[in-house]
């Protein structure tokens, strides 16, 4: 009797704490001390029993799947339940609903240490791969939300994610008009202007040793540099409109491109050259057959790289003066306005134009350099 | 001293000839972009030069569309050596205002990234959901969100140094961690394999594998932070009109069309940017040699 | 999932079996493995990497695995060692666990590589161990020199791994691992990755350790001459799974010039083991 004991009960201090925070909580909501202003007794109940319960259940001996449901059901429905609670209830929670909304992190971190096998090393799937940083994702939005209005922290100080969904949904009109002045026109002409004569003239110089030797440690320093301090220079000499940002996004990306070119170009290995030269094989096929292709990773490092650095010159060169539209302009008028929602609505285009912009180039890499190492399994 | 001659002509002969052929390219452009103005300015004045004389008052233009290098290089030397350098007319003390922020910025940034790098490989939940965000947001310009920071710090009241920093902080915290997690990782199967059969702790395999196995790795993050630490503290003088940086010297400049003003700033900035990253580079230099690397 | 427990269960069981089945001989056995059973789990199927491994190896042998790639000799080894878990049978190392043989530093490993850590200068790769334990400076000063001597590098402690030739690497490599002072040796291809002149005075060295030390040995190899020279047994082993095929003896003395290896009793003793080599390579019912 007393040897099957240890073998139902697998504790682990996520859960016994969020086990220890939901009683507190559900001592609290029995207490009839409301969890917020809104929140009824029963509602609170059910929130707290739900963690109890869900906590509980986790310090048992059962399997990973199991385990993993019963924490997502007890985390996220808490946690639902909660933001919930917190309608026309702005800065009014209680102890009662911050030991809950604690109890429901602790689980969502159970959840998380579960499903990444928990230290023991496991075939993790592709899934896993993407559902544990979505868990992760997801729960800083849950505090984001519920501190800003369970706390009442002021809106012009850090509006809840709420608002600003809310405010892109309002403001999609002046998003795309934002998008098309900033990533159509200016980053996406900069940028393959950038690129492009990079990668021209690194194939050029290299044509030349000399010009090679004498580019490489001049772009490595250049690409040290604040280049973004070219932008008021631009904006005098092209005027207010994209073309200034643009430009700004050429001198940015344009080092970059010839630096890794050329050490692209000057990755191959001499057996391999040596190859080349047995067949009698002019320059041109050499670059084309032999080194363009070894040189393909690195070019699309620069591309990587590049897509960043696009994005921040055309959004910083914006700084410096713009026409009335533009997302660079908006972040700083909107700033100035204490308009919080429409900033971070505008960071949360940046940040999906630039994911988005990122992983078309990793997709394109793939096929391009599928032969690479670091793609075998 | 064969390998010094190989480096003279195989490195430094190259690049200085390319550096003359820029600056000579750059008096061309700037004879050719100031022209147009020179000779409207001619026209309206009636006192028309050509040739030489054409040339030099392209050259010598107070407000120029493009100012020539010995312009550049004058305004350089007069802010640098011709004031005193806790003058507001002072580069050397625009150049120390952003610096300061950049250093603090830095400092704090690379420990934080080093303290998270090291939770993420000894933790694997954090390895599975804080990793993939932290490689994420380096493909976004979170530049985008300095603006926002520096006026939300000067709403509760926060001015001054820290509020640049905490923009550098967060610019250099993401490559320092991304760089240390790879760095910490590095040591191969076999010392990793060593260390167990000496049944060392986490701890001793830390200090004594992982921690050395990571320098070249940290030094090649923190180069790219430092760049990125000093561009966060000039973008971040930008929003509230700071009186005083790299960064607001550029913003008055553009104000007033100050070419030569911007160019010498720009070149403060990229001397900042030159000193910061050689010194990373020597100490992590030293660094390697210390640790028995081949010269 | 249920690894720990289950191995430590196992062994619990398997203590007092191997310790009362074989009392009289418990202290002359350092190595003691029953019906031992690997499976590693890749993307298609398992692969059993060790199948029903039995063995017994007394104190001061030398013993040599030898066997095709896939055989399973590494896995042993490192099974010995506790670097890998066992998913069946029993081993006893030293009279525990490999576990508690690792934590008491009962063997030092020696990998086919020299694995030094290029920051450390060839004492302090050596002084690492010691370190970890958790010596004092004067005892690991005193183990660094007495071990480097034991393998004539005296004059080289201030120098970095790259500035030593491969050999040299591996005698260093061989000194870190007796500068715990272990009762045995683990080695895992040590002289592979080294040409043959220098795996041959290497080879003559370590006879000569062995013979001064009196330690264990465990060598893995997949070269018969050198198998047949070193050791005292050989355990041949054969691949898919991973088994024992043939363990034979090798009582060529202790006196071993290398030109024993053209006399008539080793040429004998290396036949028998390359067939038992090929006969482990054919299909067996």
């Amino acid at each position: 009797m007393h040897a099957d004991a240890p073998t139902r009960l697998a504790p682990n201090w996520q859960a016994l704490l969020a086990f220890l925070a939901a009683l507190a909580s559900l001592f609290s909501a029995l207490a009839a001390t409301p969890f917020t202003a809104t929140m009824d007794g029963t509602a609170a109940l059910m929130v707290a029993a739900l963690l109890v319960g869900a906590a509980a259940l986790s310090n048992l001996r059962l399997s990973a799947a199991l385990e993993s449901a019963i924490l997502a059901i007890g985390s996220f429905g808490a946690a639902w339940l909660l933001l919930g609670g917190l309608n026309e209830a702005f800065g009014t929670a209680t102890l009662g609903y911050w030991l809950a909304l604690l109890a429901a992190w602790l689980l969502g971190w159970r959840l998380v240490s579960v499903l990444s096998g928990d230290g023991v090393k496991t075939g993790t799937s592709r899934l896993i791969a993407l559902i544990v940083p979505a868990i992760f994702g997801l729960w800083i939005l849950i505090f984001w939300e519920a501190l800003t209005r369970g706390a009442g922290v002021p809106f012009v100080l850090l509006p809840p994610p709420s608002a600003i969904g809310l405010r892109i949904a309002a403001a999609t009109d002046i998003l795309a008009a934002d998008f098309v002045q900033t990533v159509v026109k200016a980053v996406l002409i900069g940028y393959l202007i950038g690129c492009l004569t990079g990668f021209l003239v690194a194939i050029l110089a290299d044509r030349y040793r000399f010009f090679a030797n004498g580019l490489l440690p001049i772009g490595n320093m250049v690409s040290a540099l604040p280049m973004i301090g070219i932008a008021p220079i631009m904006v005098i000499w092209f005027g207010f409109d994209w073309h200034s940002k643009a430009a700004v996004v050429v001198v940015m990306t344009f080092f970059p491109m010839l630096v890794n070119t050329l050490a692209g170009l000057a990755a191959t290995g001499h057996m391999e050259r040596d190859l080349m030269r047995t067949y009698g094989a002019s320059h041109w096929q050499v670059l084309g057959k032999l080194r363009l292709p070894v040189a393909m990773p690195f070019i699309f490092n620069a591309l990587k790289i590049n897509s960043t650095l696009a994005l921040i010159g055309a959004i910083v060169a914006e700084f410096f003066g713009t026409p009335v539209v533009g997302m660079g302009f908006r972040i700083s008028t909107e700033v100035g306005r204490m308009n919080l929602d429409m900033v971070w609505a505008e960071i949360a285009l940046a940040a999906i134009v630039g994911s988005l912009f990122y992983g078309l180039l990793a997709l394109l890499e793939r096929a391009v350099t599928f032969w690479h190492p670091s793609y075998r399994q | 001293m064969s390998a010094a001659a190989s480096h003279l002509t195989g490195r430094f002969i190259p690049v200085f000839s390319i550096l003359l052929v820029i600056l000579f390219a750059w008096y061309i452009g700037a004879v050719a972009l100031n022209a147009p103005f020179q000779h409207d300015l001619e026209k309206r004045t009636g006192n028309v030069t050509t040739g030489v004389a054409f040339i030099e008052k392209t050259l010598s233009q107070p407000k120029p569309t493009m100012p020539a290098p010995h312009q550049v290089a004058q305004a350089l030397w007069k802010g640098t050596f011709g004031v005193k350098p806790w003058s507001r007319r002072s580069l050397v003390y625009h150049s120390w205002v952003t610096l300061s922020a950049t250093l603090l910025g830095f400092a704090m940034g690379t420990l934080l990234g080093v303290v998270i790098a090291i939770s993420i490989v000894h933790v694997p939940a954090l390895d599975k959901s804080f990793l993939p965000w932290i490689i994420t947001s380096q493909t976004i310009p979170i530049l985008a969100v300095a603006p926002m920071i520096i006026v939300l710090l000067a709403a509760i009241g926060v001015t001054g140094l820290l509020p640049k920093a905490l923009i550098s902080t967060y610019l250099s915290f993401f490559p320092v961690a991304v760089g240390m997690v790879k760095g910490l990782r590095s040591p191969d199967i076999l010392h990793l394999d060593l260390m167990r059969t000496y049944s060392a702790t986490a701890a001793q395999t830390l200090w004594k594998l992982r921690i050395p196995a990571s320098v070249p790795f940290f030094f090649a993050s923190i180069k790219v932070a430092i760049a990125a630490s000093l561009i966060g503290a000039i973008v971040g003088e930008l929003p509230t009109g700071a009186v005083a940086g790299i960064g607001s010297k550029l913003l008055a400049g553009s104000y007033y069309s100050q070419t030569i003003d911007i160019f010498a700033a720009l070149i403060a900035g990229s001397i900042c940017a030159i000193l910061l990253v050689t010194l990373v580079d020597v100490v992590g230099r030293f660094t390697h040699r210390q640790m028995g690397g081949k010269a | 999932m249920n690894i720990a427990p289950h191995t430590s269960a196992s062994n619990g069981s398997s203590v007092p079996q191997g310790s009362s089945t074989q009392d009289d001989a418990s202290d002359r056995k350092v190595i003691s493995t029953r019906n031992l059973d690997l499976t590693f789990p890749t993307a298609d199927g398992s692969v059993q990497a060790l199948s029903d491994i039995t063995l017994d190896i007394d104190r001061g042998e030398f013993v040599s695995l030898i066997g095709p790639s896939g055989c399973g000799k590494t896995t042993l080894l490192r099974v010995i060692a506790d670097l890998e878990k066992p998913t069946g049978g029993s081993i006893e190392v030293n009279g525990t666990t490999p576990e508690g043989a690792r934590q008491d530093g009962a063997y030092g490993y020696v990998f086919q590589q020299a694995a030094l850590f290029p920051w450390r200068t060839i004492e302090a790769n050596v002084a690492l161990p010691l370190e970890v334990m958790g010596l004092k400076a004067e005892e690991r000063a005193r183990r660094v020199r007495s071990n480097l001597e034991l393998v004539n590098l005296i004059g080289f402690e201030k120098k970095f791994p790259w500035q030593l030739s491969g050999g040299m690497q591996q005698r260093a490599s061989i000194a870190r691992a007796l500068a715990v002072e272990p009762d045995m040796l683990l080695m895992d291809e040590p002289f592979g990755a080294l040409d043959e002149i220098v795996r041959d005075h290497l080879n003559e060295e370590l006879l000569k350790l062995w013979a001064t030390t009196g330690k264990t040995v465990v060598f893995v190899t997949h070269s018969i001459p050198e198998a047949v020279y070193l050791s005292t047994r050989i355990v041949v082993m054969s691949p898919r799974p991973g088994r024992i095929h043939e363990i034979i003896d090798c009582d060529l003395g202790a006196d071993r010039p290398l030109e024993i290896r053209e006399s008539p009793q080793f040429l004998k003793i290396a036949h028998r083991v390359r067939q038992g080599l090929a006969a482990g390579h054919a299909p067996e019912a």
